[in-house]
């Protein structure tokens, strides 16, 4: 099946805010965006796999965040829940050109 | 008036702490110039070790961020060399042509590394490790090539060599002596070393003078004094520093082997410091940060013009850390025909300890693997002990057993300051201690070098019992061995001032920490120095960074403040308003008696808390919450005192107080009681003519019946009794403690005999009120703050 993928601008890289995350609101779907301390930006489904926390709220440490629900711990670069709990979380990925910061989002999403 | 003009030279580790010392002391004082030769902003020389090593990147070492210097108007020219001073007319002049005129001038170079002047040291491919670029370069150098050498077989040469093996190439390790860091080290601990490191893959080339770095235009070998020669593509030299003195030199100052200054860090020339490596004090030049950072507080403090008697030279512990491996010497090192020497080496467990006797005293030791052993060697040696009573009080003991076991009351345990084993157990049993930092609070023990804290700890675990065992051995969380007071004691040693510092410093597992350390340490940081440190709103949980509690479905609940559960028909009326316009799920009674609405979107926060126009009620934080009250003698037929009233000014004075864990106060006017302080953190309740403070109750998981604390007669005594237990309680809890939990750990007595002393408590209020003068309340510092609301509140909405 082939699928699309749509490029969606999210915001200026300067404007943010580091090792803090934001939503973008993506019709249906919310996306949390992250500007890690390193720098780099990472966005990920804004919908913990537990119990549905926000997790552009939670806590940044490195490449992980903290769900700010029940502190489940999140890899924000390949989406996967760290032991002892299970599962995962979509992730994008992220394109910078200059200033401009954009994810790109497979057009099911969008859809959906 | 005009400002001061201060100019630093070096935009180094000893020189930004200066500059920061300055700005905590006199703010906008001074128009503050710093010139760094290095193209970035001041950053953690230390840490350049474990970039190499892999286990954190530059981007990390930063101590200052640039952000920094534009916030307290310090000009920062990066990348710009000071070239001349002319003292006559005090102006600086730098390698771009700037001119600068000063009225105080701190000199800051740091320290050169030494470079051995061999044919052939000028090729590429050889370098030294001293800052950033060198540090780029080995690793650039380790992606295109496979051989290093290393010249220096010391401190520095060895985090190299452990380095450029992570970074996967071949290392030798050429070393002038026949065995590894012989300044620190004598010849069995230095092979013991070797053969570990060789275990680590390096490689050894001992008693080996280099005559010359062969090569065309890059380095391809290098060959000694014996003809033997090895091939090598990179090639570092670690063969020491020496300070940075030429710019002084030039100028005319007085110079030893640095620039000579005064216990005010005054050079010989008026207006002129100097501070960091390249000072000279007493004859002495530092190479570590401690005492360098102490030399910044004190030439602070001067510049500033406060009374201070100045900088009168550090004690140095020489314990050393290499690639994990444990090793420790102080005093004598070496045998000489007047010592004789106890060893012990122990092949199995690869350890080694040697004690050097002098006119039967102890003189000195070395110990290599296990170094449990080497505070309370220090002790003795600083206390000139006959070997005897080493002997006997190592014979006294079983293997697990404390050194302070068979010490006699008389015997020092802090040498800095003379305080002995008697006096440190009778303050452990008379006030109720129950952690190092007590200890140091109340008889100084620890208070300077601080090598004796475990010694001090085991007198602890011998008095309390296991007590103190469980209690100390807890370690903050998995990113760290270490224990809440073990990282205060260093936060206050090391005058640490950011959690990431923090982190970098005392070797935290974890990059950035977790949730739990995270927010645990931004406490601490705020409590040690509650103006100084700035708080770190990405170390915040959800609820505290915004300001109000997060609900399961991602909306948020707002409490504004209703001081002592009063309230009024107006207030009333804009609650109900507010909560038509935003259309708030559910306008609840909470418990802590006042009114809660539920279900706001966070990008209506702001908006919520701008037409209520009341302060937060804090429902979310670690701090005070609700201060329940009674009707009171105002309306109430039994009551005897104003309860409301009493309420009011507790809660006006502690809001927004930054505690370990949630506070919550009740004040009855009399012992029914029915603001339930029983259970309270801080319970009051109004007699005739007296009133009565209970603490430590809780009304939650754990339930507990409050402690009556204090009788008191005024109003006035009740807030300070309050401030007094209050602060007791932010300078020695754990983070998440309540206080139920804490006055049961610590008992209530230790806690009454410091808040019933008169100058203690004066000097817990003064703390306290220290800690209350930073608080601004947080709903109207947003909705003024574009940053914040766009940071923490915008949500984007894209197409
Ligand atoms: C709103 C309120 C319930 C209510 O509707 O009445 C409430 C709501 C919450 N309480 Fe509570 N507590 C409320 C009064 C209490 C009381 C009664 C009191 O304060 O008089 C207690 C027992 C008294 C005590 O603390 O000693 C209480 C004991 C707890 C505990 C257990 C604390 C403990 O040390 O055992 C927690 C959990 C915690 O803090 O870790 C908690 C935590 C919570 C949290 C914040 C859960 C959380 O961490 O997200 C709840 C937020 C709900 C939400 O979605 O907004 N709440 N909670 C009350 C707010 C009072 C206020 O005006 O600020
Ligand atoms: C790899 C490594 C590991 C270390 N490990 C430890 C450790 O574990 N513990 C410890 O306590 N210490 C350690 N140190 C030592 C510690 O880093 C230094 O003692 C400390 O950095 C010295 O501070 P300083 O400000 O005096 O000098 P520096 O930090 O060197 O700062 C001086 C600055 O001045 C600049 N400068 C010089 N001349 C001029 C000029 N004319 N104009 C403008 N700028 C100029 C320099 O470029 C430099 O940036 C280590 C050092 C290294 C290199
Ligand atoms: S008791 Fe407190 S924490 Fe538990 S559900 Fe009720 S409000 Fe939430
Ligand atoms: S919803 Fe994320 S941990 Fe429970």
């Amino acid at each position: 099946m082939e699928q699309t993928v749509k490029k969606v601008f999210v915001g200026n890289y300067s404007e943010l805010p580091e090792r803090l995350g934001k939503t973008v609101i993506l019709q249906d779907k919310e996306i949390a965006i992250f500007k890690l301390a390193s720098g780099d930006v990472r966005a990920i489904e804004n919908r913990c796999p537990h119990r549905g926390g926000v997790l552009a709220e939670g806590m940044v440490s490195g490449e992980h965040v903290f769900c700010p629900l029940h502190d489940w711990k999140i890899n924000i670069t390949d989406g996967l829940v760290q032991a002892p709990d299970e599962g995962c979380v979509q992730t994008f990925e992220v394109v910078k050109e200059e200033e401009q910061v954009f994810v790109l989002v497979p057009n099911e999403v969008t859809q959906s | 008036m005009e400002k001061k003009k201060l100019v630093l030279i070096g935009n180094g580790m000893a020189g930004i702490r200066t500059i920061e010392e300055i700005l905590k002391l006199l703010p906008e004082q001074f128009d503050i110039t710093v010139f760094g030769k290095e193209p970035y902003p001041n950053y953690n020389r230390i840490q350049l070790s474990k970039v190499l090593q892999g286990d954190t990147e530059i981007s990390d070492i930063t101590l200052n961020e640039w952000e920094w210097y534009e916030e307290n108007n310090v000009r920062l020219y990066p990348g710009e060399t000071v070239t001349k001073i002319d003292k006559d007319n005090q102006i600086v002049f730098t390698d771009k042509g700037k001119e600068t005129s000063y009225d105080y001038l701190i000199i800051a170079t740091g320290s050169n590394p030494f470079m051995l002047p061999l044919p052939g040291a000028d090729k590429e491919g050889v370098t030294a490790f001293r800052d950033i670029e060198d540090c780029e370069k080995m690793i650039h150098a380790s992606k295109n090539y496979k051989r290093a050498a290393v010249i220096g077989g010391g401190l520095l040469g060895l985090e190299a060599a452990r380095g450029l093996l992570n970074l996967g190439m071949e290392v030798d390790v050429i070393h002038l002596s026949d065995f590894l860091m012989e300044r620190q080290l004598d010849q069995p601990a230095g092979k013991l070393l070797q053969k570990e490191l060789e275990s680590q893959g390096m490689n050894f080339l001992l008693e080996k003078q280099t005559a010359e770095i062969l090569g065309k235009k890059r380095v391809t070998g290098l060959r000694f004094n014996d003809g033997g020669k090895i091939p090598a593509d990179l090639v570092v030299m670690a063969v020491g520093i020496k300070p940075n003195i030429q710019l002084a030199q030039e100028t005319g100052l007085e110079i030893n082997r640095g620039i000579v200054v005064n216990d005010h860090m005054e050079t010989s020339i008026p207006n002129i410091y100097a501070v960091g490596e390249c000072a000279e004090h007493n004859g002495m030049v530092y190479g570590l940060v401690a005492p360098l950072y102490e030399q910044g507080q004190a030439l602070a403090k001067h510049i500033c013009g406060m009374n201070h008697q100045g900088y009168k030279g550090s004690v140095l512990s020489t314990q050393l850390k290499v690639s994990g491996v444990n090793v420790f010497s102080t005093g004598l090192i070496n045998e000489t025909d007047q010592t004789k020497s106890i060893k012990v080496f122990d092949e199995w467990r690869n350890t080694y300890k040697k004690i050097l006797v002098q006119d039967d005293k102890l003189a000195g030791a070395v110990l290599f693997g296990d170094t449990k052993e080497g505070t309370k060697l220090l002790s003795l040696i600083k206390k000139g002990a006959k070997v005897e009573d080493y002997l006997e009080s190592s014979q006294a003991q079983d293997d697990d057993e404390s050194i302070v076991v068979s010490m006699s009351d008389d015997e020092v345990i802090c040498g800095c300051n003379g305080v002995t084993k008697g006096t440190i157990v009778n303050a452990i049993k008379t006030q109720g201690l129950s952690s190092v930092e007590e200890v140091k609070g109340c008889t100084n023990a620890s208070r300077s070098c601080g090598t004796c804290k475990s010694l001090v700890s085991d007198l602890l675990t011998h008095t309390l019992g296991d007590e103190y065992e469980a209690n100390e051995k807890e370690s903050i969380c998995a990113c760290t061995d270490l224990s809440r007071d073990e990282v205060i004691a260093e936060i206050k040693e090391k005058h640490l001032t950011h959690s990431r510092e923090v982190m970098n410093v005392l070797g935290w597992k974890t990059e950035e920490g977790c949730s739990k350390c995270r927010p645990a340490l931004n406490y601490y940081l705020g409590m040690v120095y509650p103006k100084e440190h700035e708080d770190e709103r990405e170390s915040r949980f959800v609820n505290e960074r915004l300001h109000a509690n997060i609900q399961k479905d991602g909306t948020y609940s707002v409490v504004p403040r209703m001081y002592g559960g009063v309230t009024n028909a107006d207030d009333l009326r804009t609650i109900a308003d507010v909560a038509d316009k935003y259309k708030v799920g559910m306008i609840k009674l909470t418990g802590g008696q006042r009114i809660d609405l539920l279900g706001v979107k966070k990008e209506d926060l702001p908006l919520v808390w701008k037409d209520l126009g009341m302060p937060s009620g804090y429902a979310y934080g670690k701090t005070l919450r609700t201060v329940k009250t009674c009707v009171g003698a105002e309306f109430c037929r039994f009551g005897t005192q104003d309860s409301t009233g009493m309420g009011i000014k507790l809660e006006k004075k502690f809001e927004g107080l930054n505690t370990p864990h949630k506070v919550k106060m009740g004040v009855s006017a009399c012992p029914r009681n029915c603001a339930e302080g029983g259970i309270k953190d801080v319970g009051v309740i109004g007699l005739d003519g007296v009133w009565e403070v209970y603490v430590g109750g809780n009304g939650g998981t754990d339930l507990r019946k409050a402690d009556l604390f204090a009788k008191v007669k005024t109003e006035e005594e009740v807030l300070e009794y309050t401030a007094a237990f209050l602060q007791y309680y932010r300078e020695n809890a754990r983070y998440l403690e309540r206080t139920s939990h804490f006055v049961e750990r610590v008992g209530l007595e230790p806690i009454q005999e410091m808040v019933f002393n008169d100058e203690m408590r004066q000097e817990l209020c003064q703390r306290m009120d220290e800690a209350l003068s930073v608080y601004r309340e947080p709903w109207n510092e947003v909705i003024e703050s574009e940053t914040t609301l766009r940071d923490l509140y915008e949500k984007v909405n894209a197409k």
